[in-house]
């Protein structure tokens, strides 16, 4: 059959450009471990609201102006006389909360499974470097509205600088390319958030994703699928990344799309965490708020910057706060991967570490009492505890047998049917059947009533079950 | 997806204001469907905020639309003598001036409501009192020394501060000397209007915004219904 005239325009790009090519080896013949859980989404989460932030922020450009007279104004002149540029500006502001969640999350999930360890330590050192980035990207950004936090924020975070000793004064005015943050600052700023870190940003994701289908993704079992593959040299545990990780990761985009429209639509400043109320007065230089905190999501280090006396030493614990993140492949010397199968100390040391991260972050938002440095310093000293410690309780760890092939998870739908299943003996064990004494003397009312009566014992029973198990599944 | 949906839910939960005010806030009873209000708060703002402060985000136009109220109305009603349907709310006092009178320009109102909240633009314009040390022969309870003159007292009256001793320690209180032209209730009610128009000034889209929201809510449940139902058909066969 001859073909038609569209294939062979079709087949003329072929020959030239592999489009073919990459997308089989990306998508269609890149296999991904099938038992990716939860922690999953939020990889092509991330993608998504980078997407996000590209658009909008591509739109947001077309009528703000990057000027200390006019920028203020510009937003509001957004946010009022452009037909939907309300709604462009608060997926921008939202999408910044969001990313910064959904890249917690993610890098959380390394974490739990193992995936910064060999041979992923590059994707891992890729993925900190767009966090740093990121953190750039979104420090910039929020200097571009020109309200009192965009300005003070930048003001207190440029100073930091001015601690190194030297060329730190210096260095601070080279940055902001004027005595104070200003007009000059605002323009830069601009340059930086709108191309030159959205490019590094860009390539870095392009980079991660390259280094991750090189060796292949990780998963809650922390396994080498490539270990085992049948007669094709597929791997058994694997199934191709689309459709099965397309269609599924709709599901997850469906989720997060809910949660995102429903803070964009009905709580956009997110009672001030997302867009803080400060910064709806003008940047003045004259009036110093009184309280200054960055954003949430620079909270838990701005806590660990505060919790140290000494400003230098603070800027440096700050930093190295990030740096010690990077170090995470060679730090961690256990050779088991997934928390499913390490020891109840990393378990337990990881478990303080999210308890201290979320802690610091909440002392960063409040204003500083002899109380809340105390309590920051605390977390501060968990924080790098968890981190310069583990070289050595990651050797003693007692981990267990790591399966050689995927374990089978229960389907969300089997897990709702089992605790189904297990609520009417639970509702017998914490009740017990008492004879209710009646009090109405009537003839008719003589004999034995029973009736259900809360068990008391059985209450402790059931209790102290969660709390073995909840102490088990520490171990 | 559940424990997705624990995860998030426990995000938010960390978000909770905290309100560091000394002075406890009245709360004011915002409601921006309420028209006839916002008309009031329009006409109030113009007689009483307009000679020091502008609302320069907003225009004459947007409001009549907004509110669904003839332009022509609006320009005759509320906004002042001479000025166009199209113009912003400007304020006829310039930055020199009013540094001269006031020490300092009296901020534009545009986006007040979103910095300071209604409860406490209601409370803050309900808490004036007599004090003769200051400048203009009034402080506030809310915002101590403040650098505005009380625009209402004519309607309020005029009131005085009183310490006074509780079982929970020492507090004060403001007692009417002078009852104004208003009953209590009435100016109550006034202040209650002028709050409500700041907080649609703050955000004129917001009621339209909540409108929407709906509507992408709802395409997004059934995209996820069909997206959820897609990936069970492509997942039968894996095992």
């Amino acid at each position: 059959m001859k073909p038609s005239r569209l294939a062979e325009c079709g087949n003329w790009v072929l020959d030239r450009f592999p489009v073919t090519k990459f997308w089989n080896d990306h998508m269609a013949h890149y296999y991904a471990p099938k038992n990716f859980n939860i922690w999953y989404f939020f990889g092509s989460l991330a993608l998504l609201v980078l997407v996000n932030q590209i658009l909008t922020g591509i739109l947001l450009t077309m009528n703000y102006k990057p000027d200390a007279k006019l920028a203020f104004d510009s937003v509001e002149y957004i946010m009022r006389d452009v037909p939907w540029g309300w709604l462009v500006r608060y997926m921008h502001s939202t999408g910044a909360s969001a990313f910064f969640i959904v890249i917690y999350l993610h890098m959380f999930r390394a974490l739990l499974y193992g995936s910064f360890k060999h041979p992923r330590e590059l994707i891992w050192i890729f993925g900190m470097l767009l966090f740093v980035a990121l953190m750039a990207e979104a420090f910039m950004g929020y200097l571009l509205p020109w309200g009192q936090m965009s300005f003070w924020g930048a003001q207190v975070i440029i100073s930091l600088f001015s601690a190194i000793p030297v060329i730190g004064d210096d260095l601070s005015l080279w940055i902001r390319g004027d005595y104070v943050i200003a007009d000059a600052t605002l323009n830069r700023f601009f340059a930086f958030h709108v191309i030159a870190v959205p490019l590094v940003l860009v390539m870095l994701v392009f980079m991660h994703l390259v280094a991750l289908h090189e060796v292949g993704s990780n998963n809650p079992d922390g396994i080498e699928i490539k270990a085992s593959k049948d007669p094709w040299g597929h791997p058994v545990d694997g199934i191709p990344f689309h459709p099965y990780y397309t269609v599924k990761d709709l599901v997850g985009v469906g989720v997060f799309l809910l949660f995102f429209a429903t803070v964009i639509f009905y709580m956009p400043e997110m009672g001030g965490y997302f867009l803080e109320h400060a910064n709806f007065i003008p940047a003045d230089p004259m009036k110093t708020p009184e309280h200054i905190a960055p954003v949430w999501y620079f909270t838990p280090f701005y806590s660990i910057l505060r919790a140290i006396p000494d400003k230098f030493a603070g800027v440096i614990g700050m930093g190295g706060s990030i740096v010690v993140l990077f170090l995470m492949p060679w730090l961690d010397r256990c050779k088991v991967k997934s928390i499913r199968y390490r020891g109840g100390i990393f378990k337990k040391a990881l478990f303080l570490f999210v308890i201290s991260f979320l802690a610091l972050g909440y002392l960063g938002t409040q204003p500083v009492t002899p109380l809340a440095t105390t309590m920051a310093r605390l977390f501060t000293t968990i924080y790098f505890g968890f981190f310069l410690l583990m070289p050595i309780y990651t050797r003693w760890e007692k981990t267990k047998l790591v399966p050689r092939r995927l374990t089978k998870v229960k389907s969300i739908e089997d897990q709702l049917h089992e605790i189904e299943e297990q609520i009417p003996a639970l509702l017998e064990e914490i009740t017990e059947v008492k004879p209710a004494i009646t009090e109405i003397g009537h003839p008719a009312f003589k004999g034995t009533f029973f009736s259900r009566r809360p068990n008391p014992k059985g209450i402790a029973h059931v209790l102290s079950r969660v709390v073995t198990n909840l102490k088990r599944s520490l171990d | 997806m559940r424990s997705l949906i624990t995860v998030l839910l426990l995000f938010t939960l960390t978000f909770n204001v905290n309100a560091s005010e000394e002075v406890e806030l009245q709360e004011a009873n915002i409601d921006l469907s309420d028209t006839a209000s916002l008309q009031r708060g329009a006409q109030h703002f113009v007689t009483y905020c307009l000679g020091c402060h502008s609302a320069k985000h907003m225009r004459y136009l947007r409001f009549a639309l907004d509110v669904g109220v003839d332009p022509k109305k609006v320009l005759n009603d509320i906004a002042p003598e001479g000025a166009s349907i199209y113009d912003q709310i400007h304020s006829a006092m310039n930055k020199h001036d009013a540094e001269k009178w006031f020490g300092v320009q009296p901020p534009d109102l545009s986006l007040i409501a979103r910095s300071r909240g209604a409860d406490w633009l209601y409370s803050y314009l309900k808490s004036y009192y007599i004090d003769p040390s200051r400048p203009f022969g009034v402080n506030n309870l809310v915002f101590q020394d403040t650098a505005m003159p009380n625009p209402l007292w004519k309607l309020q009256g005029e009131q005085h501060a009183e310490s006074r001793r509780s079982i929970y320690g020492e507090y004060t209180k403001l007692e009417l000397d002078a009852p104004g032209t208003l009953s209590e209730s009435e100016f109550d009610l006034f202040v209650n209007d002028l709050v409500n128009f700041l907080v649609y000034v703050g955000e004129p889209v917001q009621l339209e915004r909540e409108r929407l929201g709906k509507y992408v809510l709802f395409f997004l449940i059934i995209f996820l219904v069909i997206a959820y139902l897609l990936k069970k058909e492509y997942w039968k066969d894996v095992d």
